[in-house]
Formats: structure tokens, sequence, C-alpha cells
């Protein structure tokens, strides 16, 4: 059994990572999952929130704002519309993203107004897990 | 004959085009470097992006699929999505383009279709207007952006699809330059609304595989078929940059080289003309000379 797998993160602009991983946890829509090798097939669609990834070369965190996640036996593909490791995620990049959520919010028809909403809440969770916090 | 003046002042104004365009050419060249790395990081993305929409979207085909992928079952209005480049001087790239979106439109009105036109960049517009005016629904500026982002292109599918979504048009298509080389772009027309996808790859791994979809698997499509359009307009945009860069590029680098050409004829011609200049004034002495 293949104790690692391969691992990519990118974004539409760039690709961020690319290694072998022993473990993925994965912000899904429907609740975290860790993806290790030897998963059964699955395509989730992400929350914002942080992608672990464990390595034999040390652990990597990413703080992503949405997108997918496909996962297969021998590796891990995260596609996210916004990705950056959290070291680079400041104050300023987080208002960013707040305020994005809020333009969309905005714009919300009744249907996906509950979803954006949700939005709005996983991004205020994933700063307070980063330390940060959303002003008001 | 020009007199020698004026053929001087010629050669000196062809000398400072020929910096000019040359400049150019160096700056083009440098941004096609970036253009082009842009280019290529945003292919993984996109490949594996429609790589698996393109599954999803096999898969879950039927009545229960969502607009963006099964259409609003007519192809009455057609949205034209033209994207040029912002500034003139680079060769044919913005008339190719233009002149293939032309053709489609008029094609689709000969054909009794309703025909918009949304714009994508300053020149692309400005050639258009003449036959296209009322056809104009809206222009798209990115002449201040200096970088195109993926929130460019999202911006770009975010506003189709609430058109979309408010029924102002049944089939969308945009036009832009695919990057080839630095002397070939390719006009190309996709078709992003409904989404169409390039039969992906039939590898026996793929065929094999199946995933567990979280949450369903009409969920996900829901939420990727917009970030679908967006990416599809991204990875336009981009070759865009690349193509116009490069298109700039040769553009200039053949002016460079036709004022190089220019430049040594009138030398030529300017040397002619001050030789018979000479000869003149000597046979004038001479012949003054000879008459005392």
């Amino acid at each position: 059994m293949a104790d690692t797998m391969q691992f990519d993160l990118v974004s539409p602009e760039r690709s961020l990572a690319s290694l072998q991983a022993t473990a993925v946890q994965l912000p899904g829509a429907d609740g975290d999952l860790t993806a290790m090798p030897n998963h059964a097939p699955t395509i989730t669609t992400l929350r914002p929130g942080i992608v672990r990834v464990e390595s034999p070369e040390g652990n990597a965190e990413f703080a992503v704002t949405g997108g997918f996640a496909e996962v297969t036996a021998t590796g891990t593909s995260v596609l996210a519309e916004r990705a950056l490791p959290t070291s680079e995620v400041t104050q300023d990049v987080l208002d960013g993203f707040v305020s994005d959520a809020a333009a969309a919010s905005e714009n919300a028809t009744a249907e996906n107004l509950d979803e954006l909403a949700k939005r709005t809440v996983d991004i205020a969770a994933m700063a307070s897990e980063l330390g940060l916090s959303v002003k008001g | 004959m020009p007199n020698l003046k004026d053929l001087k002042n010629r050669i000196e104004s062809v000398k400072s085009t020929r910096k000019i365009t040359k400049a150019m050419q160096m700056v083009a060249a440098a941004k096609l470097r970036r253009a082009q790395e842009a280019a290529e990081a945003g292919r993984p993305y996109a490949e594996r992006f429609n790589a698996v929409l393109g599954g999803l979207a096999a898969s879950s085909g039927g009545d229960s699929a969502p607009k963006l992928l099964s259409g609003t079952g007519s192809d009455q209005v057609h949205m034209l999505v033209v994207m040029t480049a912002e500034r003139g001087l680079c060769g044919g790239f913005n008339s190719s383009i233009a002149k293939m979106a032309r053709a489609k439109a008029e094609e689709l009105i000969a054909s009794g279709k309703t025909v918009k036109i949304l714009t994508v960049g300053k020149k692309g517009r400005e050639q258009l207007k003449r036959d296209f005016e009322d056809q104009m629904v809206d222009h798209v500026d990115l002449s201040g952006v200096r970088n195109v982002g993926y929130d460019n292109a999202q911006g770009i599918a975010n506003d189709l699809i609430h058109r979309f979504n408010e029924g102002e048009f049944d089939v969308a298509t945009i036009f832009y330059n695919k990057f080839e080389s630095v002397i070939s772009q390719i006009p190309t027309a996709q078709q992003v609304i409904p989404a169409s996808f390039d039969a992906p790859a039939e590898g026996a791994e793929e065929v094999s595989t199946v995933y567990d979809y979280e949450p369903s698997e009409e969920g996900i499509l829901a939420t990727l078929l917009p970030s679908g359009v967006a990416t599809q307009v991204f990875t336009a945009l981009l070759e865009n940059g690349a193509s116009e860069q490069g298109a700039r590029m040769s553009a200039m680098d053949n002016a460079t080289r036709n004022a190089g050409d220019m430049i040594d004829k009138l030398t030529i011609q300017f040397n002619r003309s001050r030789q018979a200049v000479i000869t003149n004034e000597l046979i004038e002495i001479i012949s003054g000379a000879e008459a005392l």
C-alpha cells in the first residue's frame, strides 16, 4: 500500500502546490474530510476554509475561498477559486474576502441567499482559526 | 527631385519612427513572455476543471440538468462576446476577431435570429459599431487593468449568467484569438452557454472510476457550471493577452525592418542628390573660369 499520494493545489491563475502527501484535510461543503492514499474516489465542493496537507517533508496550510476537490486512490487535486498559503493571509486579504462575499450577498436572489450567508459565516470561521477577526 | 533639406528631414523622421517601433517591439516581447507564462499557469486549472465538469455533465444529462448546461430549448437569441485588445498597432489581431464576429453575426441575422453583441476591449467595439450599433448591449472596459486576473473573468461571466437567467439570450459564444505562436494566432469562436465540452479523452481508467459526490451530483454541477463559464472566459482572456503581444511583436518587427529599408533607400537618394549638387557647382566654377 502506497503511503503517499500526489497532491495538487491549483487556482485559475497559478499552480500553488504539487507534492507527495500522506494526508490532506479538506473543508468540504458538507463537512471536513481527510483524504489519505486509497481513499474512495470522491468529488466534493469546498467552502471557504483551510486545506491542511501532511507530507513527509512537513505540513502546509492553505486558505481557499471555494472551488472543489477531486480525490482518487492515488491523488488529491484541489481546484480553488482563490487560494494562498495561510502565512500570506493578512487582515487586508481577509477584508478582501469579506467584501467580496458582501458584494455577492447584495445581488443575492432568494434561492442563493442562504448559501451566501453561509459563505460569510464560513469566512468568519476561517478567520478565527487563523487568529484574525472579521470587522463588523 | 526633392531638395537636400527635405530628404534629410525625411530620413530623420523615419529614423525616429524606427526607434519607436523598435521600442514597442521590445516592450511587446517582454510582455509576451509574461502573458505566455500566465496562460501556461492557468492551463492546469482549466484542463482539470473541464475534465471534471465534462464528466459530470456527461453523466447527468437529461431533463433535470441545469439550464446553463441544457440551454433554454431555443436558439433564437444569440449573444456574441467579442474579445479584442484595448490598443491597436498589433497587426491583424483585432480585425481578425472582428471579421469573424461580423461574419457570424451576418450569418445569424440572415437566418432570422436575433443577435446581441457584448464587446470586451475597445478596438472590437470601434470596428463593430458601424455595422451593428443597434445590436450592441454592453461593453467591458479593461483598459485600466494591467494584468488580467480571474476576477475580471468572473465579472464578465457573472454578467453573462445574470443576463442568461433574465432570459436575454439563449446561446452565448465568445470570440478570441488562440495563441499558437508569435506569428500565428487563430481566431476562435467558442460556445459557453449552454456549456459545451470537448469529449474527455476516453482513458480506460477514467471510465472505470465511479466517484462519490458530495453534496449531490446535481448540487455540484449547479455550483460548478457558473465557475465553468468564468474559467472559459478567463482562458480566453489569457490566450487573447498572449496573442495580442505576439501579434504586436511581429507587427512591430516588420515595421522596424521596413523602416530600416526605407532609411537605406532614402540615404542613397540623399547621397546621389548631394553628389549631383556638387557636380553642378564644379561645372559652374569650371565653365566660369573657362569663360574668362
